[in-house]
């Protein structure tokens, strides 16, 4: 009794946690699902089929290459642009850092109906067609935030004596980023564009309001989730939810092990 | 507002101001990003505006002309205030209910996790690798009539409607799964600052442990509440999939109402007005935050 | 330590030349840390600029490195006018408080960064002579992180060392350091200088390291410079109350000179007359502080007798300290201050115990006069 008096948040932590992987877990499973109708959504038997047969429905496959395009590109640009910013409310004094700041701020704090349903409303005034280039620009918009939020952290956490130290070593202020600013900084726009990519690649309602007949691996889902959401798609969420989870953690392990070794070093003088 | 990204950050005992050069250079390096988000965020709020307004054109359906029909909002809000007191009302209780769930494990992974801590935070953040729409109608299997919870809850006669699923409770349910990191992270930003010695003195000075999280972690974390909240509370207000998913047709939200008339009915105007009464409402909540708190932390 | 290292480093690079810093201020707003500063480093010599926290010493430091703009004045090296050149176009050098090592780089990039971004060639020889010179040749593979305190202070002064410097400055190098890596480190960084011929300017706020260290100390305090001199010199013979008393410690009276005609001026301080040899004071007539070293003081019970010729006051026993060297008693004097006396303890236990009454006293020569301080 005492033991649980003790461990009760950490108990509750664990159990949110396990809420938190439920609907994976029932992801996971249901991609070996042999579904008696159309819908998957209850156990019926085992197969390995949409498995095997990943792309075997049409559209599945070539949505998910879209969500992938579309994502490396609005990642790429979206990192960019991100980075530049946080550089400049980092390192530099500027007429109008509060509007800077809200600027950036809102697109995060916007539901996405509105983000959506915003641009929609420019597109459809501009008689702009509607598909891969308005998806694509809606999705650098609000990935631009993140990134310097993400950024603009690791460069605040940065110690400026290293920059001064380079400056004192001879290193001019372009020499000083290519060797000392930019390589430490690094990690931070890699995870930045980690996670603006997940956005995209995960991204619906904005997607939803501007990709016009254009499908992606999100809208897909939607349309499918009417008329039976076929097996292939859990297969592939599992595949990608595994391949992303086991990436993340095996850095993080690497860095733990890495730390550890340091430890120990510093320890054995 | 913390940021809802936990970054690791370097390790450091560095000042917090370092050397900011004035240079023209700065507003070369904002142009590209701050310029993009003029044309594709700020421009179309104000089109969004200005299309709320629009007449539509005499004979010709799903057409529309500039105009000033503010009676447009006038109608938005006759026809569709039970979508808005419905998406306020989910949302707030999602957005307690979260806040409920959360807390515990943010504190846990701030204070008791030790070196588990950065593989915890992985994990919050992992379910954003599974569609989210996936996960979402995975709640249809897990609350199904048929299903153990429903059957369980069933049996011990405490739902109104012999069901879960198709219902408001299924919403709020989503709602709150759905967002639940958004408030996990901003608490646990700032419940990692609170120096954990706070506590010891606390207990020290006879405090017992719940006093001493009223007292003193609590108060300290409040930053993080708040930050969370907003973050949970906004993006489920204008959410229409757990609606959709979840939900029965009365469910709508007001989120519905706009996807279904800017995409089905094409009644842009009318669409556009609930949009923006939307906006209008966050952007209230927000600026009332920032009068309070400055810019600064925002990003 | 060998030889060849020795050559490398002298070899090459920057002549080694005196430093002028002429008429150097610098504000912040309202505020002056530094105020118009006027000092020459001799070529060569290991100077320490003494002072305690906000007093300007670092303020100082960093504009001579260029990490900071003078509001003004000049800084020259030899002929060169530094003053107006970036940090990375002058020759000298920095050793960081923190170090500032490069994370990301190991022990050997780290050392040569300055060589690399001069363009200079044969990096991996002159990197390899001086880590033997600080004793770190094995090391050069690892980064910063897996190195000791210790170990990091001395890739920080290798990496600006190896740059031949005109002059090394140094932010409190040994400041994160314990005890007794620190006093190693004092011998190192004094041998490393001597052997290399570089002048060092080092700042600390620690004065037992100042004078340990270096061949001149300037005492700062509120942005100016109040005296510089050898060690020995300042201690011995301080010019102002703050030297005396951020220099070591010291007891001190207010008193007022009576007689100034023979060597020793005759000063009448609380009923008691003391004589002040004249060259230990800067004041002629009128009032003045007098003051005397505790270490200086002797103590005895009231009543034994006395040498000829000494300073005296009489007083009460109030505390008495044990410190392994010597033993502090504290004397309430009559007119109620407090008067510190450190004796060495020559023979075990305390002579005297609270509640004695003592005779305190001192050889004349030993005593300092200062100006009254402006209050």
């Amino acid at each position: 009794m005492r033991w649980l008096r003790r461990n009760i948040i950490g108990i509750i932590a664990i159990l949110v946690l396990v809420y938190l992987f439920v609907p994976i877990a029932v992801v996971a499973v249901l991609s070996f699902n042999q579904p008696e109708g159309k819908y998957n959504t209850s156990w019926n038997e085992f197969s390995v089929a949409a498995w095997q047969n990943i792309c075997g429905v049409p559209g599945v496959c070539s949505s998910f290459a879209l969500s992938i395009q579309i994502g490396l590109i609005a990642t790429a640009v979206a990192t960019i642009f991100g980075t530049m910013i946080a550089f400049a409310l980092v390192r530099y004094r500027f007429r109008g850092r509060d509007t800077t700041n809200l600027l950036i701020f809102l697109p995060m704090a916007t539901p996405e109906v509105v983000l959506g349903s915003s641009l929609l409303a420019l597109f459809l005034n501009l008689t702009f067609p509607l598909g891969f280039w308005t998806v694509t620009i809606a999705h650098i918009m609000f990935i631009i935030s993140f990134v310097v939020v993400a950024v603009k952290a690791r460069l605040q956490g940065m110690d400026p004596r290293l920059e001064e130290a380079s400056r004192d070593l001879y290193a001019s202020p372009r020499a000083t980023f290519r060797h000392v600013t930019f390589p430490l900084v690094l990690p931070g726009i890699l995870g930045a564009a980690l996670l603006g990519f997940a956005l995209s690649f995960d991204d619906f309602i904005i997607t939803f309001f501007n990709a016009g007949t254009l499908v992606t691996f999100p809208v897909y889902i939607w349309g499918a989730a009417q008329r039976g959401i076929p097996v292939q798609v859990y297969a592939l969420a599992t595949l990608v939810f595994f391949v992303a989870l086991v990436l993340v953690v095996s850095v993080q392990l690497v860095n733990a092990r890495r730390r550890r070794r340091l430890e120990a070093s510093v320890a054995a003088q | 507002m913390p940021a809802i990204v936990p970054t690791t950050s370097a390790s450091t005992d560095a000042p917090v101001t370092s050397h900011r050069r004035r240079s023209r250079t700065a507003y070369l390096l904002l142009i590209p990003g701050l310029g993009w988000l003029g044309i594709f965020f700020v421009i179309p709020i104000v089109t969004l505006f200005f299309t709320s307004l629009q007449a539509p054109v005499e004979g010709r359906s799903g057409v529309y002309q500039a105009a000033f029909q503010i009676s447009n909002y006038g109608e938005a809000i006759s026809e569709y205030w039970p979508q808005f007191v419905r998406s306020f009302t989910y949302s707030s209780i999602a957005t307690i209910l979260a806040l409920i769930i959360a807390y515990p494990l943010a504190y846990f992974i701030a204070f008791k996790a030790g070196r588990w801590r950065a593989l915890m935070l992985v994990l919050v953040v992992a379910p954003f690798f599974a569609s989210f729409l996936l996960r979402t109608y995975a709640w249809r299997t897990i609350l199904s009539d048929e299903g153990f919870i429903t059957s369980s809850l069933n049996a011990l006669h405490l739902l109104p409607d012999d069901r879960i699923l198709n219902t408001s409770i299924a919403v709020i349910l989503g709602l709150t799964y759905n967002f639940l990191p958004f408030m996990i992270l901003p608490l646990y930003a700032s419940l990692e600052k609170i120096d954990p010695r706070l506590i010891e003195a606390a207990n020290d000075l006879y405090a017992r442990p719940f006093t001493g999280f009223r007292k003193v972690v609590w108060p300290l974390s409040l930053p993080g509440v708040v930050a969370g909240t907003l973050l949970t509370f906004i993006p489920a207000s204008g959410d229409f999939i757990n609606a959709k998913l979840l939900g029965s047709p009365g469910d709508s939200m007001v989120g519905t109402a706009i996807q279904v008339n800017f995409l089905q009915f094409r009644d842009y105007p009318i669409a556009s007005a609930l949009s923006f009464i939307l906006m209008a409402i966050i952007l209230v909540v927000v600026f009332i935050y920032i009068r309070r708190a400055g810019t600064e932390d925002l990003v | 330590m060998s030889t060849q290292a020795a050559e490398v480093a002298r070899t090459s690079g920057f002549e080694v030349k005196d430093l002028h810093l002429i008429n150097l201020t610098k504000s912040f707003g309202d505020f002056v840390a530094v105020d118009d500063l006027t000092l020459t480093i001799p070529a060569g010599s290991f100077f320490a600029l003494l002072g305690p926290s906000g007093c300007g010493k670092t303020t100082t430091l960093r504009m001579v490195a260029g990490l900071e703009d003078p509001s003004s004045g000049q800084i020259l090296l030899g002929d060169e006018d530094l003053t107006r050149l970036k940090a990375y176009q002058r020759p000298v050098n920095t050793v960081f408080q923190s170090y500032a090592l490069f994370p990301h780089l190991d022990v050997f990039e780290n050392v040569a960064f300055g060589l690399r971004r001069r363009k200079i060639k044969d990096v991996p020889d002159q990197v390899n002579a001086i880590l033997e010179l600080v004793e770190l040749g094995p090391l050069a593979r690892r980064k910063p992180a897996q190195l000791s305190g210790g170990q990091q202070q001395r890739v920080a002064v290798a990496r600006a060392l190896i740059n031949h410097p005109g002059v090394l400055l140094l932010d409190e190098p040994l400041g994160a350091l314990d005890l007794k890596l620190r006093r190693q480190m004092q011998i190192e960084l004094k041998r490393i200088q001597t052997e290399v011929g570089t002048s060092f300017v080092h700042v600390t706020h620690d004065q037992e390291e100042a004078m340990t260290m270096a061949d001149t100390v300037a005492v700062m305090n509120e942005g100016r410079i109040e005296q510089m001199g050898a060690p020995v010199d300042i201690y011995d013979l301080p010019r102002t109350r703050f030297v005396a008393t951020f220099l070591g410690q010291s007891n001190e009276v207010t008193g007022r000179i009576m007689d100034s005609s023979g060597d020793d001026l005759v000063v009448e301080a609380r009923g008691g007359r003391f004589a002040l040899p004249r060259q230990r004071t800067a004041v002629s007539d009128g009032d003045l502080l007098i003051g005397v070293r505790p270490e200086k003081l002797s103590i005895s019970a009231a009543g034994d007798a006395l040498p000829d010729r000494v300073n005296q006051i009489t007083g009460i026993v109030t505390d008495t300290s044990f410190t392994g060297v010597s033993t502090q008693y504290l004397v309430r004097t009559g007119w109620d201050d407090e008067w510190m006396v450190f004796e060495q303890n020559r023979s075990l236990g305390a002579t005297f115990r609270p509640g004695d009454t003592v005779v305190v006293h001192w050889a004349p020569e030993h005593t300092f006069g200062l100006d009254l301080p402006r209050d």
